[in-house]
């Protein structure tokens, strides 16, 4: 015969078997099959990008007028565009441009907007006035509209680019963490890690942020996808980096001339745009679901 | 209620101002003269003279300390007066009212057209749950988030202009002067730009229902006997309509910045294309005014939406 202690305590460890929250996180993140469809196309992506030189058939910027316009063939998967370059090879490298400009602007724009959220939503007050009706402020440009106005005040180029969308997009980073931190600051740990002792920068640090990091990623991950289809706008605009250099975005404008007779100039580039924003999406929404469900809606 | 309102009128207007002064500096950092840079499209600098420069300077009053010049184009756009284009050589406030009826009319029937059709599909999508509707909803959800816009109306140009022309591929028609080449223009890029608020409302409206068919009062709604009918635009569709209301302001903001390419795709005279003709002009005054009015109408448009938010739903006024 079990004691009644004895029982009590092998029912609980019944009814509640350990899960570790990254068994869990796994279960449901690899279980859909989008999700693995979109991690798919994004290690492609990175790989593409890794090893441009090794897999573009041809230099990207390489010129020759006598295979000007060429249709797709065995030489030219992609067939030409008019200066002769091969459109494969360019959206081959247009890749590193696109992860470039999208990581760079996340870390930019991720860093300081969780920052300034953060402090705005743990001092509140004064502080928390102004830093959220400045970010009130930048949300009241569409996006695209603000990244258009800095990138010209600044100038083409790579790096001008990631500082104008990271602008750009500091707000939404900055509403989501300060909205995160007025919850999180409210909880009874929080209290009790104050009640120690601890400083400012501490439970910030060690306590608020972690916390809120589940969410800033799905944000990360989402924002991702809008970033790259904002640079491909940019570069459309004639905004983005500077010409030689392939980006996806100017590729689709470059070949508008000739849509009729070579719409893949312009189709090809589009197709590779939407499939990597896709695939962030997918991911993204993947990772909401497995880390947080309650985000649905919100993010 | 009151209270609300004016504590939410006080943000808005804090809001603007501090919209005015980003603008403004922002446009301050632009490199090079702006005079200078016009001088030289038009004639080369060999020709005038330090002396007409300067009067040229004094004209557009670039001659002042830069709190004074803020203060001048601020007031001035009180005024209703936004100064005078240095490429245009016009009123930019005439500029601005010339092209701006060209983008709200394709505003604000895709803003129709998106509302509309993401509602609906949401609404039936949420109700049969799991059918092949819903798939395809949810694929089409994802395309409308991750297709270019540019780069889906030129797909458009290319089948339904260039393949089966159907459509013409650019121009505008005010509706005034005549309404069916206006619809006929304008039912491409009017597509293009409801893709992606279409996408977002669906998907907010299926999650949003779907959580409302689980409250308790929808089954006492069934349990009263009421038709399928009444309950679904009674008693769904009103609850699950507030969270989606949120998302028509941040549908504007999407929407005005797809119509910056849009109108450049259709070759479309509407503020987009000024401004972005303007920004390759480095013409400022443009810029910043244009902007401006883009910012003021998306913070105002959120207002509305703020307040009847607060007005439909009690727990956001008193939170």
């Amino acid at each position: 015969m079990l004691t009644e202690k004895e029982v009590n305590t092998t029912s609980i460890n019944e009814a509640l078997p350990r899960v570790s929250e990254w068994k869990r996180f796994q279960r449901v993140f690899f279980q859909r099959k989008l999700v693995l469809f979109g991690l798919i196309i994004l290690a492609l992506l990175v790989i593409t990008a890794i090893f441009a030189p090794l897999l573009a058939p041809y230099d990207p910027n390489q010129i020759s007028m006598k295979e000007s316009l060429q249709q797709p063939s065995w030489d030219h998967l992609l067939g030409t565009d008019l200066q002769g370059r091969d459109t494969l090879s360019r959206l081959i490298y247009g890749s590193r441009t696109a992860l470039m400009v999208g990581f760079g602007s996340v870390l930019f724009a991720g860093v300081i907007g969780i920052t300034l959220g953060l402090v705005a939503g743990y001092f509140g007050g004064v502080t928390n006035m102004i830093i959220m009706r400045i970010m009130d402020a930048l949300m009241g440009f569409p996006m695209i509209l603000l990244a258009l106005v800095i990138s010209a005040v600044l100038g083409s180029g790579i790096h001008n680019v990631i500082i104008a969308l990271s602008v750009a997009t500091l707000p939404g980073y900055a509403r989501v963490m300060h909205g995160l931190t007025l919850t999180l600051r409210e909880n009874d740990y929080i209290l009790a890690e104050r009640a120690m002792g601890a400083g400012d920068i501490r439970t910030m640090l060690r306590h608020i942020l972690p916390n809120g990091l589940p969410p800033m990623i799905v944000l990360i991950t989402l924002q991702l996808g809008a970033l790259i289809l904002a640079e491909a706008g940019l570069s459309f605009l004639g905004f983005g980096i500077r010409p030689p250099d392939a980006a996806w975005g100017a590729m689709v404008a470059d070949g508008r001339r000739y849509l009729l007779l070579y719409p893949l100039l312009s189709l090809a580039p589009g197709i590779a745009i939407m499939l990597v924003v896709f695939a962030f999406n997918l991911v993204g929404d993947g990772l909401r679901d497995a880390l947080d469900p309650r985000l649905r809606g919100l993010l | 209620m009151t209270t609300y309102i004016i504590r939410r009128l006080f943000m808005a207007i804090i809001v603007l101002i501090i919209v005015t002064l980003i603008v403004f500096f922002v446009m301050q950092l632009l490199p090079g003269d702006p005079l200078v840079i016009f001088l030289g499209q038009q004639a080369g600098m060999g020709s005038i003279s330090q002396e007409q420069l300067d009067q040229l300077y004094v004209r557009y009053g670039l001659d002042k300390p830069l709190m004074v010049q803020y203060w001048n184009w601020v007031s001035g756009i009180v005024r209703g007066d936004m100064g005078e284009s240095i490429y245009y050589h016009e009123d930019v406030g005439k500029l601005l009212l010339e092209r701006f009826p060209v983008t709200l009319d394709l505003g604000i029937k895709s803003f129709i057209l998106y509302n509309v059709l993401g509602i609906t599909m949401g609404m039936v999508v949420a109700l049969r749950r799991g059918k092949w509707i819903d798939t395809f909803a949810t694929v089409l959800s994802y395309i409308g988030v991750s297709i270019p816009v540019f780069w889906l109306g030129l797909l458009m140009i290319y089948f339904f202009g260039l393949r089966l022309d159907w459509f013409p591929i650019a121009g505008y028609t005010l509706p005034t002067e005549d309404l069916w080449k206006n619809l006929h223009q304008s039912f491409l890029p009017v597509i293009c730009l409801s893709l992606m608020g279409w996408a977002v409302i669906a998907r907010q409206t299926r999650s949003s229902v779907l959580e409302v068919i689980t409250q308790d009062y929808i089954r006492t709604a069934w349990s009263k006997g009421l038709t399928e009918r009444a309950i679904v635009i009674k008693h769904i569709l009103k609850n699950s309509l507030i969270p989606v209301i949120t998302l028509m302001g941040i549908g504007l903001g999407l929407m005005f910045g797809g119509q910056v390419f849009i109108e450049q795709v259709f070759a479309i005279p509407g503020v987009g294309r000024l401004l972005v003709g303007s920004v390759f002009a480095q013409d400022y005054q443009v810029v910043q005014s244009a902007t401006l009015t883009i910012a003021t109408i998306v913070i105002l448009v959120n207002l509305i939406v703020d307040i009847s938010y607060g007005w439909l739903d009690p727990r956001i006024r008193y939170g």
